[in-house]
């Protein structure tokens, strides 16, 4: 099933939670929706779900007008950050409330009903709770409970709202790839909320990077990672070195010195250079456009993380950077640096 | 107002129904009851030398046996100080029969409606979001802000001969001061705060997320608030339910201004316990009020028992572990 955002307004008093969102989701898509908090995403896909209203625009879902419906009729499945478990209902009873809620003229009889939530709780690989009270499960169970009891109803798209953000590290990493596989075997649209940039690259067919309301990139993880388009994707996707520079007629300059790097068809006026920190490259004292003094360097695993202080400009900017470990950096050490890849933005006022 | 003021002074004397007035409203936060167990798991940490913890436990021990337990047994002890037949015989007198079927018929239509009402209005404050929900909450509270005499009195200025609908209730042979009516509205005045009061906070904590999931997956509003909603507040309405019957039982103030103490037609039973009290029939007043006192102790154990099921409810499911 497709899915198509269009021109959606959404304010809050004076607040625009949403500015003129358009989104097109194809059918059997792993989308993920990522942004800081406050950036509109939630109240975006809880539009989609008929859980909130825009103030304005269209939302279709396999080419019919769904805001014409309510969420009742929309046959979207939603998983809820906090699982929002019927407290009072078994595990079975969860996952059976959407068949039992039927109207009658359609409702299953009990033994489909039974067959269906016993293949659903198999499915999530948690067909042994099925007697429990959700209080008795675990996090992680919780939330594939919430999942199963969602697909329940064969739901035309499917939508997770922050589905891993209560869990602790290790449960949220092993549900991402099981939601991963999971999705390559039932196929159905599926769109999800996440604050979480390693989350979003790591499960989504492609990602939608929003802030303020508005759409900054859509692309695959590949893309959003290696081809920001624009300073806030830069900066909210991967750790980034930013410095303030100023291009003038083609050339970089930092703190009135220039910098030997070409501008890159960047306008005129001041900017921002953006460097993924393992794209700063390190040599002796003298090479490379930029130079400072390691003040701290930390080692772990394969990288050597180390504070800089720059003596360009006016010496106070203290930059990190992530170093292969062929050559240990010492304290105290000056040494140059010289970005390997990098991007110039045009400063936002 | 002279039996304001007669009853006033013999309060002390009659604190049955009194008693099932002042029971706590809203029930007590769950943070209460564990800094409760908190302070009995750490007592030897912050013991007293033991005179003095003797002479605070003795002072709360006879304060608790002047105040509740003395007048508790004065009750049953004067109720039966003419032996078990004088007793019964009180008790089947038809004045009092008419007393006890006239306040369980109130306690049945108010309960009732406040019940209806008190859940609309919960639900209303806590699930939803609209202009003027303070001032709602505040209005909720007005009957207990408000003296009992002063929410009857309201009543009078309402639907008395000199009052804003009176002549037109009059013309149109409808009685509703010094009947049944009357007295069921100034008891359903007085007691609507407790449904509401006892769900609001519960339904506030539970939030509305288990019901948008309810919709999201098809069911339809009313399905909704049956299945979902209703089974997850179950043991606070029955809270705010017992308190509200205990009140709208016990009410006096407030009944006793709208009722006219018309015999054997409509005096509750507080209001009958006055009168035999005042007419020096000891036995039979305190029969009756005998009746109330144990209404009041069986609401304090239910009381207790449901406290515990709140508990449950309250717990949050929805932590992560």
């Amino acid at each position: 099933m497709t899915i198509e955002v269009k021109n959606i307004v959404k304010k809050f008093g004076s607040f625009a939670a949403l500015d003129n969102v358009d989104l097109k989701v194809g059918k059997g898509e792993l989308l993920a929706l990522l942004g800081p908090s406050g950036s509109g995403k939630t109240t975006l896909l809880r539009i989609i779900a008929g859980l909130d209203w825009p103030d304005a625009g269209e939302v279709r879902i396999d080419g019919e007008d769904a805001l014409g419906h309510g969420a009742s009729e929309r046959h979207v499945g939603f998983v809820f950050q906090h699982y929002a478990l019927f407290r009072h209902m078994t595990v079975f009873e969860n996952v059976a409330f959407g068949l039992r809620v039927q109207p009658r003229a359609v409702r299953k009889d009990e033994a489909t009903i039974r067959a269906r939530v016993k293949e659903l709780l198999d499915l999530v690989q948690l067909d042994w709770l099925a007697n429990r009270y959700p209080s008795q499960l675990s996090g992680g169970q919780r939330q594939r409970i919430a999942l199963a009891r969602a697909l329940a109803i064969e739901p035309r798209i499917l939508l997770l709202d922050e589905p891993f953000g209560a869990l602790d590290a290790k449960v949220r990493k092993e549900l991402r790839q099981w939601l991963r596989s999971l999705h390559n075997e039932i196929h159905v649209t599926s769109i999800f909320v996440t604050h979480d940039q390693e989350e979003a690259l790591e499960v989504a067919n492609r990602v939608v990077v929003m802030d303020k309301g508005r759409i900054e990139q859509i692309g695959s993880p590949g893309e959003v990672y290696d081809n920001p388009a624009t300073a806030f994707v830069h900066g909210f996707i991967g750790e980034s070195i930013v410095l303030p520079v100023e291009v003038t007629g083609g050339s970089v300059h930092l703190g009135g010195r220039p910098l030997n790097i070409a501008a890159e068809g960047a306008a005129s006026g001041a900017s921002k250079l953006f460097v993924r920190r393992h794209d700063m490259q390190i040599g002796p004292a003298g090479t490379g456009s930029l130079e400072g003094a390691v003040r701290h360097v930390r080692s772990f695993g394969p990288i050597q993380r180390a504070e800089i202080a720059l003596t360009d400009g006016e010496g106070k900017t203290v930059i990190e950077i992530d170093a292969p470990r062929d050559r240990e950096l010492q304290a105290g050490e000056i040494i140059g640096l010289q970005p390997r890849r990098y991007r110039i933005f045009a400063a936002q006022e | 107002m002279s039996t304001q003021t007669s009853f006033v002074t013999q309060a002390t004397a009659l604190p049955a129904y009194t008693s099932t007035t002042d029971l706590a409203i809203s029930p007590p936060t769950r943070e209460a009851r564990g800094r409760a167990r908190l302070a009995a798991a750490s007592k030897d940490l912050r013991s007293e030398p033991g005179p003095i913890r003797f002479i605070i436990i003795a002072l709360a021990l006879s304060f608790l046996t002047i105040f509740v337990v003395l007048p508790l047994v004065v009750v049953f002890a004067s109720a039966f100080s003419k032996g078990v037949s004088a007793y019964f015989a009180a008790l089947s007198e038809p004045e009092a029969l008419s007393a006890i079927k006239l306040t369980l018929l109130v306690a049945a239509i108010s309960v009732s409606l406040n019940l209806v009402f008190g859940v609309i209005a919960a639900w209303a404050i806590a699930k939803f979001d609209f202009p003027g929900k303070t001032i709602l909450i505040t209005l909720i509270d007005l009957p207990f802000s408000v003296s009992p005499v002063i929410s009857g009195l309201v009543f009078v200025l309402l639907f008395g001969a000199q009052g804003y609908w009176g002549a037109w209730l009059q013309a149109h042979n409808i009685h509703i001061l010094f009947a049944l009516p009357g007295i069921a509205l100034a008891t359903i005045f007085v007691t609507f705060p407790f449904v509401a009061r006892s769900l609001i906070p519960l339904m506030q904590e539970q939030g509305t997320q288990e019901e948008e999931a309810a919709i999201s997956l098809g069911a339809s509003g009313l399905q909704t608030f049956f299945r979902v909603t209703l089974p997850n507040i179950k043991w606070g309405l029955l809270y705010g339910v017992l308190l509200c019957n205990a009140r709208a039982m016990g009410e006096f103030g407030a009944v006793s201004v709208v009722s006219g103490h018309i015999r054997g037609e409509t005096n509750t039973m507080p209001l009958l316990v006055e009168i035999l009290y005042n007419e020096y029939q000891f036995v039979a007043s305190f029969a009756i009020a005998s009746l109330l006192a144990m209404l009041a102790l069986i609401t304090l154990v239910v009381k207790t028992i449901l406290e515990q099921r709140l508990d449950e409810e309250q717990t949050p499911k929805d932590d992560s572990r």
